[in-house]
């Protein structure tokens, strides 16, 4: 039994970090997006079976916080906002796919690295969680530096925090997980409303709001 | 939870809050806003004579009483900066009486989250207030809604997310070295249980969550060079909001990052986190020294000069000691008092002259003695000239050093001269020479900008001894 879940949560998680570099290339918006939901989907499954494997109930709320706000509303949100704002053509990129990619296998290789070599203490399953944990967050990070699109941006923080949520659950018996979840979905809808509200295209530079109304001819 | 003085600083802004967000017109929201202010600050007054027991959530000790103190009182000032300077917004239009609502109700919820992150016992629930910090300053900073507002608004929450989401693995990871040792649930999340028992934590780990807090929370204290949000957010917003933030949100982020450094002082295993503090602190002089030269905009060179400041609070605490850690405790004090101080001046002059560019400044003194002398005044005592508060703080941090590690010293001076020569610069062309720019007529209340220059030049000239043996004692357990 010990050995069976163990896999399942390495598996799980394993699952977590390959969408994370799913993410990392894709370019187009709405490609980016069914990519997330899964993503998130991993995430909710993840939560779930540590909630199992813990005997710990409340886990599964926040497994359902991340599977129907997450997974669900958020993406949904999202590409209605894409279809809005007419951006679902192309994400301009910083830097080449080849070149995300090899940064973020040096990422996950430093993770692995430094959660290994502190974690020598605890117990397997935490030790193993912690490190995809952080290499999903140093993923949504590199993500988040290498897109301009607003949307895309705040896909790459979502999947930052959902590895974030997976380090919270890892670690056994942590009080105010499902607080902490609550807390970081009120500041993504802020976010998505944001860009909803105030029509932001681009990043810092081109925060577009006039050209957008001219473009939709009317102002409220 | 029975009604305390610790539950009373926190229930009363968010009352008010409730209450702001329903009630309309400005001349009893204003008045509201200040009064729950002042409310605040007095119960806050009263856990200096009693203080209740430490919970699973709140507590509160020598440290966090003298950072509470200090918020509710700047919060209180600024309410009262706050009532003149949004009447003067509603008048000429920038804001809607909606927005008001929104805005003061706002205030009182920032209120309330700095005094959670300031009193809570967990680091979990310190995390979720400085989050909720985060929120509402994004939400006042893009207040304005014009193209340069919303963008400081997004580099903000971009940023500030970030920085908070490293904050928080940090924060799991403390909660991962102190399981073993303390057991699983709440209590290996308690301050006052992690200090006791954090001799036994896993140093290598504890090493590692010491540097995501530091480099999550020293985003939001805006140390260099994470600080990309700060000169934005501090321009583009209603400056009540730069006053505060200056003032105090910066503060609240650094107790956090004390908090953890307290930590770790008592593993003798770890790093020791005051180098890195060190290393941060002097980027941040010295680089925004040079940084205040070439600013158009008088808030956001006033924003620059923040950064330098909390630089020196964090070398100073970096530095370590009592000597050190007191003349860090004074100058943060000092500069909340002396920065908000010089936002609510900037902020009159800025509606007096319609714009916030330095080059269609001038001659203040001439066209707005109070409000030019005061800016005069603020900014002698920010760049740090005897007899003035700041003088006293950045002489003990400078002298502490030199007898220690004289370099670093040095370098220090040099950072604090490059600045205060590049403040002289502007404050003489906005303040002195031929009046320039548009000159509408001021409606300002003084009082709030006087009182804290007062506070600022007595605590220069005379501080009270109760006061030093406060801040000696705090200063001892930051070890």
């Amino acid at each position: 039994m010990r050995g069976i879940s163990f896999d399942i949560a390495h598996m799980l998680a394993g699952t977590l970090l390959l969408l994370s570099f799913l993410q990392l290339y894709q370019d187009r918006l709405y490609a980016l997006l069914n990519v997330f939901a899964l993503h998130a989907l991993a995430l909710a499954l993840s939560v779930a079976w540590q909630a199992y494997v813990q005997d710990a109930p409340h886990l599964y709320v926040t497994a359902l916080i991340a599977l129907v706000f997450k997974a669900v509303i958020i993406p949904v949100a999202l590409h209605r906002i894409i279809v809005r704002l007419g951006i679902h053509r192309e994400i301009e990129k910083v830097v080449g796919v080849g070149t995300a990619m090899l940064v973020g296998m040096g990422l996950v290789a430093l993770s692995m690295v430094v959660m290994l070599r502190v974690t020598a203490e605890a117990d397997p399953l935490a030790r193993e969680d912690l490190a995809f944990a952080l290499s999903v967050v140093l993923l949504g990070l590199l993500m988040m530096v290498t897109r301009r699109n607003a949307v895309s941006q705040v896909v790459g923080f979502m999947s930052l925090e959902n590895g974030l949520v997976l380090a919270a659950t890892g670690a056994k018996g942590m009080p105010l997980v499902v607080e902490i979840s609550v807390a970081f979905s009120v500041l993504i809808a802020f976010i998505v409303i944001g860009i909803f509200l105030f029509r932001i295209r681009e990043r810092f530079d081109t925060v577009d709001v006039h050209a957008l109304d001219t473009r939709r001819g009317e102002r409220q | 939870m029975s009604l305390d003085a610790v539950t009373g600083v926190l229930a009363i802004p968010a009352l008010a809050a409730v209450l702001l967000a329903l009630l309309p017109g400005y001349w009893l929201t204003a008045r509201l806003n200040v009064l729950a202010a002042l409310a605040t600050f007095l119960v806050a007054l009263s856990l200096f004579f009693s203080r209740p027991p430490p919970g699973a959530y709140l507590h509160i000790d020598d440290l966090n009483n003298v950072f509470i103190v200090l918020t509710t009182f700047v919060g209180l000032t600024s309410s009262l900066f706050s009532a003149s300077y949004i009447g003067h917004e509603l008048e000429n239009g920038r804001l809607t009486p909606t927005f008001l609502r929104f805005y003061h109700a706002m205030y009182q919820i920032l209120m309330f989250a700095m005094n959670l992150a300031l009193v809570a016992n967990n680091i979990g629930l310190m995390w979720v207030a400085i989050e909720l910090a985060t929120l509402t300053t994004v939400l006042m900073v893009g207040i304005y809604r014009t193209h340069e507002a919303l963008e400081a608004a997004w580099k903000y929450f971009i940023l500030g997310s970030v920085g908070i989401a490293l904050a928080l693995f940090g924060t799991i990871l403390v909660y991962m070295a102190a399981r073993p040792v303390i057991g699983e649930g709440l209590d290996a999340m308690v301050w006052t249980t992690l200090v006791t028992r954090a001799a036994e934590f896993d140093p290598a780990l504890l090493n590692v969550a010491f540097v995501f807090l530091l480099l999550g929370y020293g985003t939001k204290v805006g140390l260099a060079p994470l600080h990309a949000w700060l000169p934005d957010a501090h321009a583009e917003g209603p400056t009540p909001i730069s006053a505060v933030l200056s003032g105090l949100l910066l503060n609240v982020a650094l107790y956090a990052l004390l908090r953890f450094k307290m930590l770790l002082a008592v593993n003798p295993n770890v790093i020791a986190p005051g180098p890195l503090l060190v290393t941060m602190g002097l980027i941040s002089v010295v680089f925004a020294a040079f940084m205040l030269y070439r600013r158009r905009d008088i808030k956001r060179m006033f924003a620059y000069s923040s950064i330098e400041h909390m630089g020196i609070i964090a070398f100073a605490f970096g530095m370590g000691g009592p000597l050190a850690n007191f003349a860090g405790l004074v100058h943060m004090t000092m500069h909340s008092l002396t920065k908000s101080a010089i936002f609510f001046a900037v902020g009159h002059i800025a509606q007096v002259k319609g714009t916030q560019q330095i080059a269609q400044m001038g001659g203040l003194t001439v066209t707005n003695p109070v409000l030019g002398w005061g800016l005069v005044l603020g900014v002698v005592a920010i760049a740090g000239l005897p007899p003035l508060g700041i003088f006293m703080s950045e002489f003990l941090v400078v002298t502490s050093t030199f007898a220690r590690e004289p370099l670093l010293a040095i370098v220090l001076v040099f950072g604090i001269l490059i600045g205060v020569a590049g403040l002289f610069l502007r404050l003489n062309a906005i303040a002195f020479g031929e009046p320039r720019g548009a000159n509408a007529e001021a409606k300002a209340s003084y009082g709030p900008m006087f009182a804290h220059l007062a506070l600022v030049f007595m605590t220069g000239v005379y501080m009270p001894p109760a006061m030093v043996a406060w801040f000696q004692n705090v200063a001892k357990l930051l070890g």
